[in-house]
């Protein structure tokens, strides 16, 4: 029987690596993210205010929520990131989702394609291809807004970050497959310098990618302050249920 | 105190009801640690009701509305996000439990004679608890959510003659919609948990009517006292009442690690796909079912011919009811039989196991052939099942139960 419990276990414990073995696809970069520090969230937020959040909506957030978790006053929130008014001319108030103006068929009109929400891209595509994402813009004139995108290939997004990053062209080698050689792209070469260095650029995108990852699941800060303590009383609680067990069961022999 | 339990007596069975299933309720006094998992089910049964309730105060089950009632949930509800992720690792903890559960029983022929009812009680819980968790992941509207249903639904479409009809009357339309996210959220929040606690009850009676079985497979009740007590059996309460409590509290342990620490469960808990809200015009590159129901979307991948394929799905899990007839073998124990039995057990752990993990990789030609390879050796542990167990090469069975 012992024998069959630990193949069980095996079985199970070698699953996930088995898993991990067999997913391909586009290589992702570890997304440099730390969910901890409260002052690049903040950084990533203005990020987000200043570059995203023209398009892009995050409808299922509230402003104020931001401001709470990120230990910011309502009005430094309202300061950076709110610029539009309501239907009656007053300023959108700061307990209101995080909508846009843009409507749909605008964005049809412009971009070929809605402008997706992106209260939850983080959660349902990973940090990593987000922060992979924001660093795979390349030129290619055969594209309407003059950039292509290896993680999203043919992507009807610009490159709005490109006075930052400066901008990338595809560097190709010939590599044979076979009896028939192949243009590869095998990686980017800085054409035009952006304002921030590839450095200062990875940690943008850092901030950036750390707060919409927060932006998907905004709970997950509460999650683990909460989660230790619960753990806690159960280890304490177990002491005595096992200390209970062990007293009635003397007499069983 | 005591005369108002006497008031209560005179007109509602209660000091009877309790003696019957806890005080006087004897259980052999050697289940070990695969004994936890029927409490320990009971348990998150509560866990998911509970939760559930709250859930319903502010899901709203409408195509429009339920995705963005979840994220409400999730972001505006206090504490929302703690409801819903106890729910949602409530689903896998079930399924994980209730495996256990059960492999126990094949492990210490729990279902044989005279268990064969409950064991078919339980099966038929199984088959109310799949449709369950079916229902219920449909609930959160995601793109997972939608396709998954599609496919599952439409493996109805695969049976001859009544097929289409039958899965149009499944949906209530011609896609999966509106009126199917209502109509499964009907069954899923009243008629399917009315029928897992009508089951789980007659379950427990019939446990409580002919007594537990244990990992020697001895029948406790041959060797009783002068007071017609069993020798080897203690009262359940308080005896395993304060063992499981520990039990429980282990349980929630790492049941509190997940909903803390690790709600998506690595994507197989809540898979990624399903953070994007339900779009009838985009399929996903890659629908896998959540891990409880893998091994079984596995056998029916694994099979060419669709209605053979769904046959075959079928046939994996209908084969467990008629396990009591199955196992012909007199000793109930896996610790007094053959090691041609251990060996036929192990494979078939392994090939569920197994079987599992390929459903969720995309399909290639090797993996599908490993699909039918352990499909093949699934279905083989019953054949060999029935034709070993006449006459098998048994231990022979302590009197009484070794602790």
């Amino acid at each position: 029987m012992k024998k069959l419990i630990t193949l069980f276990m095996v079985a199970v414990m070698v699953m996930p690596v088995a898993a991990n073995a067999a997913g391909g696809g586009a290589k992702l970069l570890d997304a440099p993210i730390d969910m901890s520090d409260k002052e690049s969230l903040r950084r990533g937020a203005k990020a987000f205010a200043d570059y995203c959040y023209s398009c892009h909506a995050a409808s299922f957030m509230r402003f104020n929520r931001i401001a709470k978790d990120l230990e910011m006053s309502e009005d430094e929130v309202r300061e950076m990131m709110i610029h539009t008014r309501g239907k009656k001319g007053d300023p959108t108030k700061i307990g209101e989702l995080m909508r846009v103006s843009m409507t749909d068929d605008y964005a049809k009109e412009i971009f070929g394609t809605k402008v997706p929400d992106l209260s939850l891209t983080a959660r349902a595509r990973g940090a990593d291809w987000v922060y992979t994402y924001l660093r795979s813009f390349y030129a290619d004139p055969y594209r309407p807004t003059g950039f292509n995108n290896t993680v999203f290939p043919d992507v009807g997004m610009p490159h709005v970050l490109w006075s930052l990053q400066g901008i990338q062209e595809p560097v190709y080698e010939t590599v044979t497959h076979g009896d028939h050689e192949v243009e590869q792209m095998t990686g980017f070469r800085m054409a035009q310098e952006g304002t921030l260095s590839s450095t200062e650029y990875d940690v943008f995108l850092g901030d950036l990618t750390a707060f919409m990852v927060y932006l998907a699941e905004p709970a997950q800060l509460q999650r683990s302050s909460l989660g230790w303590k619960v753990l806690l009383f159960l280890v304490v609680f177990f002491v005595f249920a096992y200390a209970l067990k062990k007293e009635y069961w003397k007499d069983v022999h | 105190m005591n005369s108002m339990i006497k008031w209560v007596d005179d007109r509602f069975p209660l000091m009877k009801m309790w003696n019957e299933h806890l005080a006087e309720y004897y259980a052999p006094k050697n289940f070990n640690f695969w004994y936890f998992f029927g409490s320990l089910a009971l348990l998150v049964l509560v866990i998911q009701i509970v939760s559930g309730i709250f859930l319903t105060m502010h899901y709203k089950p409408d195509g429009q509305l339920a995705f963005a009632s979840v994220e409400y949930i999730m972001r505006d509800v206090p504490y929302g996000w703690l409801i819903r992720y106890i729910h949602s690792t409530g689903a896998t903890a079930f399924f994980i439990v209730v495996y256990l559960h059960m492999l126990r029983g094949l492990m210490y022929g729990s279902y044989k004679q005279p268990r064969e009812l409950i064991w078919l009680f339980g099966m038929f819980i199984y088959l109310a608890l799949m449709a369950e968790a079916f229902m219920g992941y449909l609930l959160p509207w995601g793109q997972m959510s939608y396709w998954g249903a599609q496919v599952i639904i439409s493996l109805f479409g695969a049976i001859p003659v009544i097929g289409d009809d039958l899965t149009l009357w499944i949906r209530g339309d011609f896609v999966i919609g509106d009126a199917t996210l209502n109509r499964f959220f009907a069954l899923h929040v009243i008629a399917l948990p009315l029928v897992l606690i009508f089951l789980i009850v007659a379950h427990i009676l019939a446990l409580h009517e002919v007594g537990s079985n244990n990992p020697d497979g001895v029948e406790i009740k041959k060797n009783k006292d002068a007071n017609g007590i069993p020798l080897d059996g203690i009262p359940f309460h308080p005896y395993y009442t304060v063992k499981d409590i520990v039990g429980v509290v282990v349980f929630l342990f790492f049941f509190s690690v997940v909903v803390f620490y690790f709600p998506e469960g690595g994507g197989y808990f809540l898979e990624h796909a399903n953070f994007i809200a339900s779009d009838p015009l985009k399929t996903p590159e890659h629908i896998a079912p959540v891990w409880y129901f893998t091994p079984f979307y596995a056998i029916l991948r694994a099979v060419p011919d669709k209605l053979l394929g769904v046959g075959a799905m079928f046939a994996a899990i209908g084969l467990l009811f008629f396990m009591p007839w199955i196992d012909r073998c007199k000793v109930e124990s896996v610790r007094y039989r053959s090691s041609i039995y251990k060996i036929n057990l192990t494979v078939f752990i392994i090939s569920f196991v197994v079987l599992g993990w390929l459903a969720m990789q995309p399909a290639t030609p090797t993996l599908t052939l490993l699909s039918q390879v352990f499909s093949f050796l699934y279905f083989g542990f019953f054949v060999v099942l029935f034709i070993t167990s006449k006459n098998e090469a048994t231990k022979p069975v302590p009197d009484r139960v070794t602790s």
